[in-house]
């Protein structure tokens, strides 16, 4: 006989977000352990952790999406470096408003998503190959409209002569704070990202579509869910976060650099597993990538404030992924044994 | 010249956790013949096949092999016996060459510990022409069509110098000639000494290869016969074995209108160019009938059920009305739009998302049912519905928000055929409604179909238990290779009549002929 609340615990323990949540605070336990002298307590290291993740936070939650359908999206970082090109290119050189720039800038992010997304679709390519050879094509689409160079607000007039202008005020809007300093804007929009995919995956029918395909693409298809449809629309939403995303970075930066965010795309990938949504596709959410965002970024932090070197950095980082998805699947695997 | 054996099988017996399948089965293979084993689906001749190639060693009784007693660890352990099998799905490497494949696993090293390619190219043509098989033992398997794998994989258990060589069903893929040069392979294989088993279900084939015939039922041994002794009739009567008690003889008086009137359905093979799955198919479904579809595999039923849904796409041709109006298959969307859905046979691979919660599987299907603006889902709305149809369906699970795969084999089931209630279709396809379903949930189906039907709904079935569609059609359709070869009316269906039909022996009381 089993006690009812021992039950009710095996089920919370069963949850993949209490897993995740462990996960979590274990991390901020760790923090508050080697809190660097009482750093760890001060509101802005965690208003700064906040900030500092919130681009690759944008970025997981479009790889939530992909993932979910069993995809992989590796061209987000690369959307990411264009849409900042992009967006600098509109707004420093030729001076566009932002309220027009902006709206191209997404534009473009979804229209390059949702090519691959047709090629996965259309084609039957896997995702890995698509997004690979999209990573690359849009790294050199960046490079080609910057001139290989970064596009900063010292523009070069059609005679050759060069002058410094003004940044619009939508970069000094996108990395400012609010609430009395407390809380950036780019945190804002990352919780807005949050909140939109968690309302297509949980609220939609898009969502559902998304969840069957990847659970089960064929028996999707027999069941008249539009498959392709659905992975084009996914991908689409991937590079339109991406877009988002590459916003942001341009704003923080203060110029459009098509190297900007290389090999972001790991860490999103890494943030979507460790918060417990598998790449084999049909489960997982955004608000677990939430956690998984947040884990992460502790974890950088703590180092950081630590002051552990770069490679000692990188080497855990390394190991507490493995830690994390293990910790995140060790019970489930025991139970599905038998078969 | 009878000498010992090859294979003697004594009293084997086999359980699949508490349930035993195999229940004491004698079984011996001669040097020198074609032994076919034959029996209903579920007979029980795939586990006494993979008892002796070593699938399963939690056996009981005795196996002697070669006159020794044996207990192989493992496949690989019985091919190095001598023992080969041939299966349905072949177990070649596609993007490997022809000499690859035949010495995959036991490649001849030279000096170097490096793979001797020109030895087993040379190696390769030898047993290849042995054979009478004209394949070039450097080009890639993929490239070769079905037929010469098949005899390729035959080739690879000659070339391992098998002398035990079983065939599981082997011509389900092969064209008339192919069939015919595999025979004569099989024939000088016979004549070499080998003993070989085969599995079918054909009729003509028993009869073409057979030497001697034994028949498994419910996995106890019926008999063991040579076949002089052994007319088709009474083979019949071996497989089928007791009489069907007659259930629920209810007469129900049904509509003239028809719901579904297929003429001339012809599916195309996807890789043979010549040959049709469904070739030529013509029937009316009326409302309110449950007509079964009875067939053995490879007969093309559930290809029919697959084409008629629109899964298969542009290789089905034919006309098709649905309720008078002329209806042409597109895709699936579009046919479960117009009331048309298919339940398939396999629920886990074409059916159900194992990771997706009860309630969101159930209504994947009907998803639109329920959606406002922008495809927002009214969980409540959709919630009230899956939840009265899974309370009527006696559905148990721990939550209606549970994963669908923490549920039971019969409760899955429920919850894909809520899936395609909850359209709310006028016809129904049901490819193995009960398939892996307990008795419980078996008659709760039942009893569920009885209750679509009087609701106006038609239903066309496949199930490959004859008590089922004995007991719940109101008409059967038998099809073999392709075609329907019989009709039978509730009346005059008998278990006999509909199998020796499906296994292409017609004389038996078959009147409406549709070709």
């Amino acid at each position: 006989m089993r006690k009812p609340w021992r039950e009710q615990l095996s089920r919370w323990w069963a949850m993949p977000v209490t897993r995740a949540l462990l996960a979590f605070l274990l991390m901020l336990a760790i923090g508050c352990l080697f809190n660097a002298d009482g750093a760890f307590f001060r509101w802005s290291v965690h208003r700064d952790t906040m900030r500092q993740v919130s681009v690759y936070g944008i970025l997981a939650c479009g790889m939530t999406v992909v993932i979910i359908t069993a995809g992989i999206d590796l061209s987000v970082s690369s959307l990411l470096a264009l849409a900042a090109v992009l967006f600098a290119w509109f707004t420093l050189p030729h001076g566009w408003p932002a309220i027009l720039a902006i709206p191209l800038v997404f534009l473009a992010g979804t229209v390059l998503g949702s090519v691959s997304g047709a090629l996965v679709a259309q084609l039957g390519i896997q995702p890995f190959i698509v997004t690979l050879a999209m990573m690359v094509f849009a790294r050199g689409l960046a490079k080609v409209i910057s001139g290989g160079q970064k596009v900063t607000n010292y523009v070069t007039d059609t005679d050759g002569s060069t002058r410094l202008i003004e940044h619009p005020p939508i970069y000094e809007m996108i990395d400012s704070r609010i609430l009395g300093g407390n809380i950036s804007i780019v945190t804002i929009v990352f919780l807005l990202c949050v909140l939109v995919t968690s309302t297509v995956l949980a609220h939609l029918r898009l969502g559902r579509h998304i969840y069957a395909v990847g659970g089960n693409k064929e028996g999707a298809r027999l069941s008249g869910v539009p498959v392709k449809r659905t992975l084009i629309a996914a991908y689409a939403l991937s590079g339109f976060f991406s877009a988002v995303a590459g916003i942001c970075q341009a704003a923080q930066e203060t110029h459009g650099d098509p190297e900007t965010g290389m090999a972001y795309e790991l860490d999103a990938i890494a943030m979507v597993v460790i918060g417990g949504t598998t790449l084999a596709g049909g489960k997982g959410s955004v608000v677990l990538t939430l956690i998984g965002v947040l884990t992460i970024g502790y974890l950088q932090k703590i180092l950081s404030l630590n002051a552990a070197p770069e490679a000692t950095r990188l080497m855990l980082t390394g190991a507490i992924i493995i830690c994390a998805v293990w910790f995140q699947r060790g019970r489930k695997s025991a139970r599905s044994k038998p078969k | 010249m009878t000498t010992s054996p090859l294979v003697t099988m004594r009293g084997i017996r086999k359980s699949f956790g508490p349930v035993e399948v195999l229940h004491g089965v004698d079984f011996t293979v001669e040097a020198g013949e074609v032994h076919v084993l034959a029996g209903e689906n579920g007979a029980g001749k795939s586990t006494l096949i993979n008892v002796l190639c070593g699938v399963f060693d939690d056996f009981a009784g005795e196996l002697q092999v070669f006159g020794r007693p044996e207990r192989f660890a493992g496949p690989l352990d019985a091919a190095r016996a001598g023992i080969a099998t041939i299966h349905q799905e072949l177990s070649l490497v596609p993007s490997m060459s022809v000499s690859d494949n035949l010495f995959l696993g036991r490649e001849t090293t030279g000096q170097y510990g490096t793979v001797d390619f020109s030895f087993q190219e040379s190696e390769a043509a030898r047993v290849l022409s042995e054979m009478g098989l004209e394949i070039a033992p450097g080009r890639l398997v993929e490239e070769l069509p079905i037929a010469s794998q098949q005899l390729l994989e035959i080739a690879r258990a000659l070339a391992r110098d098998a002398r035990v060589i079983i065939f599981d069903e082997p011509t389900s893929a092969l064209s008339e000639h192919e069939v015919e040069f595999l025979f004569g392979r099989i024939r000088e294989l016979r004549s070499r000494g080998r003993g070989i088993v085969y599995i079918t279900h054909k009729m003509e084939e028993i009869y073409l290869l057979a030497d001697r015939i034994t028949v498994l039922r419910d996995g106890r041994l019926v008999g063991s016969a040579t076949r002089e002794e052994l007319p088709p009739s009474e083979l019949v009567r071996w497989m089928v074995g007791r009489e069907l008690a007659e259930e629920q003889a209810a007469d129900r008086t049904l509509s003239d209108d028809p719901a579904l009137e297929v003429s001339d359905l012809r599916v195309a093979h996807p890789e043979l160019w010549d040959r049709f799955l469904v070739d030529g198919v013509s029937f009316t479904l009326r409302s309110g009938e449950i007509v079964g579809l009875a067939g053995l595999q490879g007969s093309g039923t559930s290809d029919l059920l697959h084409a008629l849904f629109g899964a298969l796409g542009g290789r089905v041709s034919g006309d098709v009305r649905l309720h008078g109006q002329p209806f042409e298959i597109k895709d699936p969307l579009d046919s479960v739009e117009h009331g048309l859905v298919l339940l398939t046979n396999d629920r886990k691979a074409l059916g159900l998302a194992p990771e997706m919660e009860v309630v969101h599987n159930a209504s994947l299907a009907s998803l639109v049912r329920f959606c406002g603006f922008l495809g927002w889902v009214r969980r409540e709305q959709e919630h009230d519905a899956v939840e009265h149809l899974t309370r009527e369906f006696n559905l148990s699970a721990p939550s209606l928000h549970a994963p669908v795969r923490t549920l039971s084999g019969g409760n899955q089931q429920k919850v894909y055929l809520a899936r395609c209630l909850l359209t709310e279709p006028s016809v129904l396809l049901l490819d193995e409604p009960t398939r892996g379903v307990d008795v419980g949930a078996k008659a709760d189906i039942y009893r569920l179909m009885r209750d679509w039907v009087a609701h106006g709904i038609s239903i066309l079935l496949i199930t490959s238990e004859m008590e089922e569609l004995l007991l719940l059609s109101d008409r059967i359709l038998v099809m073999y290779r392709g075609r329907i070869a019989a009709e039978f009316d509730r009346a005059e269906a008998s278990k006999d009549g509909v199998l020796a039909a499906a296994m292409g022996h017609a004389n038996t009381g078959a009147p409406g002929e549709a070709t």
